[in-house]
């Protein structure tokens, strides 16, 4: 096993949550087992194809919403929000 | 306004951008290679957060040298959206909200292949995920660790990815693959004539030790309150469930030909068509790898070489890997027929399962309109099918499963953007607090 890994602390709805540092936000969201938005009948929803062409994996980073987790990595102190 | 020129741009670092870079970039041509993700490899050899507790992969190690030695300059995190002007390529950067462009004397498409999903009840739970979907967010972080997970849908990728997982720490149930063994005896004679393949095989195979392989079969439903709990399986004559924590489910791939067809390219059967020297029909425009037609890893290296090639002239040179691209192309159709949809899973949706997830359109209204002689123009008129923010990616391989309709037009840009992006001029930083997204209050 290698050494201790870095890990990053971001909050995910103002819980902290600790992802490996390389970490996608869309780990983060799916550690913390928040859906990352709601659809427009209000169903909740979550990452589905981790490739960036889906859009379900869309929340609010740093107050910017509707940003594909999947494709934007995690930084230290990121304050990630779900969309409901 | 700055552009940047070069003799030679790539949109793509999967493995047949990668080997295009390296072949265009002998004889000091300047090749750049534009790709939307944060590092090059693609797919398959996408980079992932603990790659050094993995084996490392041989033909991964030496193509990625290649690249690297080549010279070839890799822009990533940029995504091509548009082509308004002839020889020019524009580029959108999502985490730095910059725009720019790339001007070409040659092109060549290399943008790969993204999952087919179909619809089933449930599909749309927390819990369910793509397969190779799944695959992308573990190597993006997602601790999968001691999580029970059944694989489902079809095609070879379903094996590596249930091995990929056992070797994150998940604990795989059970992989449903749709397509009769009748249909795998087929291609498996045909993999038998190529070593090389087999060998890959065997070794996913030790992974996969204890882990039901049902050809056959499909899901019928998955169910839980908020977050998956079950899956229910069939094979057309029993039902099964199966107890987990996570669905991987994808239905083979489908081509992007996204780019392409902005740019004109000529299509036939739903890819890219291309010379056996990987021109398409469009001047200085050249297309290597999936969008050309799902061969595999094997296939796209050999392409994207030729197509390099082919990008500064030295054409007696591709012409010597026709061969072999012809032979990979025709393991792509051995692969595909092999894999092809039975009508079952055509007909796993419920009249309220919803197809399109953007505008969360279901099955009943959108087979009211098929039955009524509508086309896809319609629906998306009538139902806003396809008109969220993935375009029609996710839905419009599934309607054209399910009701023969196709995507009719490609139109600029072809992802979303910010507003911002929209008022700005490329190679200007916006404003990243009005980055919301065009298309959706
Ligand atoms: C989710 C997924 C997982 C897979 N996993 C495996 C696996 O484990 N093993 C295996 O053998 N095969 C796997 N495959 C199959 C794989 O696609 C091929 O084996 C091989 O990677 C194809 O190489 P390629 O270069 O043609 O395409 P890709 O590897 O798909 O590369 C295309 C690249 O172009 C980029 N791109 C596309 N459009 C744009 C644009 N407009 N702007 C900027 N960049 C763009 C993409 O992000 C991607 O990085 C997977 C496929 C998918 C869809
Ligand atoms: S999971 Fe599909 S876009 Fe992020």
């Amino acid at each position: 096993m290698p050494e201790k890994r870095k890990e990053v602390l971001v909050q995910v709805n103002g819980m902290p949550v600790t992802v490996p540092a390389g970490a996608m936000v869309s780990a983060a969201l799916l550690q913390s087992n928040a859906p990352c938005r709601s659809s427009v009948t209000g169903q909740p929803r979550t990452a589905l194809c981790g490739m960036g062409i889906c859009f379900e994996c869309r929340a609010v980073i740093d107050g910017v919403a509707h940003r594909r987790t999947c494709q934007i990595p995690c930084r230290e102190g990121m304050v990630v929000e779900t969309m409901q | 306004m700055s552009s940047q020129h070069w003799d030679v741009l790539i949109v793509g670092a999967g493995p047949a951008g990668m080997a295009a870079a390296a072949a265009a970039s002998q004889g000091g041509h300047r090749v750049a290679v534009l790709d939307e993700n944060p590092a090059a490899g693609g797919q398959i050899w996408r980079r992932g957060w603990n790659d050094d507790e993995h084996k490392p992969d041989a033909a991964r190690q030496a193509q990625t040298g290649k690249f690297v030695a080549s010279g070839a300059t890799l822009f990533h995190g940029r995504r091509v959206v548009a082509a308004l002007a002839q020889g020019v390529l524009e580029t959108w950067n999502d985490a730095e909200n910059v725009g720019e462009r790339f001007a070409y004397d040659k092109l060549i498409l290399a943008t790969g292949a993204r999952e087919r999903f179909l619809p089933f009840p449930g599909w749309t739970l927390p819990g369910v995920f793509g397969a190779g979907g799944l695959q992308a967010l573990v190597r993006n972080g997602y601790d999968v660790r001691g999580k029970r997970v059944a694989v489902a849908g079809t095609g070879p990728l379903l094996m590596a990815i249930a091995a990929h997982l056992q070797e994150d720490g998940a604990k795989v149930l059970s992989i449903c693959e749709q397509a009769p063994l009748s249909q795998l005896v087929s291609f498996a004679t045909a993999l038998l004539k190529r070593p090389g393949k087999i060998l890959q095989g065997l070794s996913l195979r030790s992974s996969l030790r204890g882990v039901a392989y049902r050809t056959g079969s499909w899901p019928v439903a998955a169910y839980g309150a908020g977050q998956l709990e079950k899956v229910e399986f069939t094979d057309g004559k029993r039902r099964w469930e199966v107890d987990c924590d996570l669905l991987a489910c994808g239905f083979h791939l489908v081509p992007n030909i996204e780019l392409p067809a902005l740019l004109g390219c000529a299509l036939e059967d739903g890819c890219v068509r291309v010379d056996a020297l990987q021109r398409t029909s469009v001047e200085h425009v050249f297309c290597a790898g999936e969008p050309t037609g799902v061969a595999g890893v094997d296939a796209a290296l050999l392409q994207g070489e030729a197509a390099g090639l082919m990008a500064i002239g030295l054409t007696a040179q591709a012409q010597k890997l026709s061969a072999r691209v012809a032979s990979e192309r025709g393991f792509g159709a051995a692969m595909e027929k092999a894999f092809r949809l039975r009508t079952e899973v055509l007909q796993m949706a419920a009249k309220d399962t919803i197809v399109c997830r953007c505008e969360d359109v279901c099955y009943g209204d959108l087979k009211a309109l098929a039955d009524g002689q509508n086309t896809w123009t319609d629906a998306k008129l009538q139902k806003r099918c396809g008109m969220g923010p993935c375009q029609g990616r996710v839905c419009g391989p599934a309607v054209e499963a399910l009701f023969g309709w196709k995507n009719a037009s490609v139109r600029p840009p072809i992802f979303p953007l910010p507003i911002s992006a929209l008022s700005s001029e490329p190679q200007l930083r916006t404003d990243s607090n009005s980055a919301a997204l065009q298309e959706i209050q």
